[in-house]
């Protein structure tokens, strides 16, 4: 193989020139901003799910619990927690008729439903799950239009003061992506199909639904399940 | 350009393919430029680490070595040699069966297939391609 000094000299350019911009784009990389993807269909550990049911909010001895399935990018799932929630609270779970149980289950077609709900759980380790997942769902149409919605999610656990410290490293670690992966699976061997769906009392309710149809189904289950 | 500098300048493609790989698994850069969500799916399965070792790692450590080898085959005391490319092709074959494994492991047990790993498998099959043509051309310049 014969080789010119003038091609071996070429080559070295080319070599170097190579090398500055793959060391240029890994610095790059690395300096930016840090960002986030939660791993998704991970192996579920036992520690993932040991003690935990989901987000409860409301009396514990309420006479009915309902549990419902449900994705932070899905826009009916939106508006039944913007809308529909805060009449239900006042109705219902502030008055101590109802406990609310809340599970995620993210749909494999929106590209930030997982990266939400790590979100609300990195809050839920301060204590502040329905802070950050009431500010998730008012800016669903901000973040579900972005390039990358960690940095929206990190401005929201700001916002409602979380240290971000401890938020950062949360997610980063993706720590609970197991637990969300269980969360979905438990829906799924429920029957859950779509979102928001309800559980109560082991029956499933499907479709969109409003303060006025849970209030009239609370209703109808608190005197049987107050026997 | 000959094949010899082809596989040193595909060996330091590689190596920054995989040195981007492995700073993702150890959370240096929070997301990969994937598109569908696949390349997470690869890396958080149990798949991506081989004998407890980060196989992003072990492509780090493998490209790196097809770098150094190709660039001291090029050197003018062993540029008629032939047994730098025999090591280079050797190397590149350990590269390319690996990469068989992986593909297998995407394709029929994890289910995803990693657009990076893809990148990575092409530029290793193309290392071994230019190290055998290199050693077919180096057989006829002896016979000559």
């Amino acid at each position: 193989m014969a080789t010119s000094p003038g091609g071996l000299k070429r080559f070295y350019a080319v070599f170097v020139v190579m090398a500055l911009a793959g060391l240029g784009a890994l610095g790059y990389l690395l300096a930016k901003p840090a960002t986030v993807s939660i791993p998704v269909n991970v192996t579920i550990q036992p520690a993932d799910t040991a003690g935990f049911h989901g987000y409860v909010k409301g009396d514990s001895t309420a006479p009915v619990e309902i549990t419902e399935f449900a994705d932070y990018q899905c826009p009916f799932c939106q508006t039944f927690a913007t809308l529909q929630m805060p009449t239900i609270e006042e109705r219902l779970i502030k008055t101590g008729r109802l406990r609310w149980r809340y599970r995620d289950f993210p749909l494999q077609q929106h590209s930030f439903s997982w990266l939400a709900a790590h979100s609300a759980a990195c809050a839920d380790d301060q204590g502040r799950f329905w802070d950050q997942h009431q500010r998730i769902y008012e800016g669903q149409a901000e973040w579900s239009a972005a390039r990358d919605g960690a940095g929206i999610f990190r401005g929201y656990a700001k916002a409602i003061g979380l240290d971000l410290g401890r938020y950062d490293s949360c997610m980063s670690s993706g720590k609970f992506a197991g637990r969300i992966q269980a969360s979905q699976e438990e829906g799924s061997r429920l029957g859950v199909a779509s979102t928001p769906t309800l559980v109560v009392g082991g029956r499933l309710y499907q479709g969109r639904f409003d303060s006025d149809a849970i209030i009239h189904l609370v209703d109808s289950l608190a005197p049987r399940a107050a026997k | 350009m000959n094949f010899r500098m082809g596989a040193a300048l595909l060996s330091l493609l590689g190596l920054f393919v995989s040195a981007y790989l492995y700073l993702y698994k150890i959370g240096r850069i929070g997301t990969l430029a994937c598109g569908t969500g696949a390349c997470e799916t690869v890396q958080a399965s149990a798949g991506s680490r081989f004998a407890g070792v980060e196989v992003a790692l072990i492509g780090v450590a493998g490209y790196s070595a097809l770098v150094l080898v190709s660039l001291a085959s090029l050197q003018p005391s062993l540029v008629a040699r032939r047994w730098p490319v025999a090591l280079l092709a050797g190397l590149a074959g350990l590269g390319v069966g690996f990469t068989a494994y992986l593909t297998y492991l995407e394709l029929f047990v994890i289910h995803a297939i990693c657009r990076w790993c893809v990148t990575s498998a092409a530029i290793i099959v193309a290392i071994l391609a230019l190290a055998l043509l290199e050693l077919r051309a180096s057989s006829r310049r002896q016979a000559a």
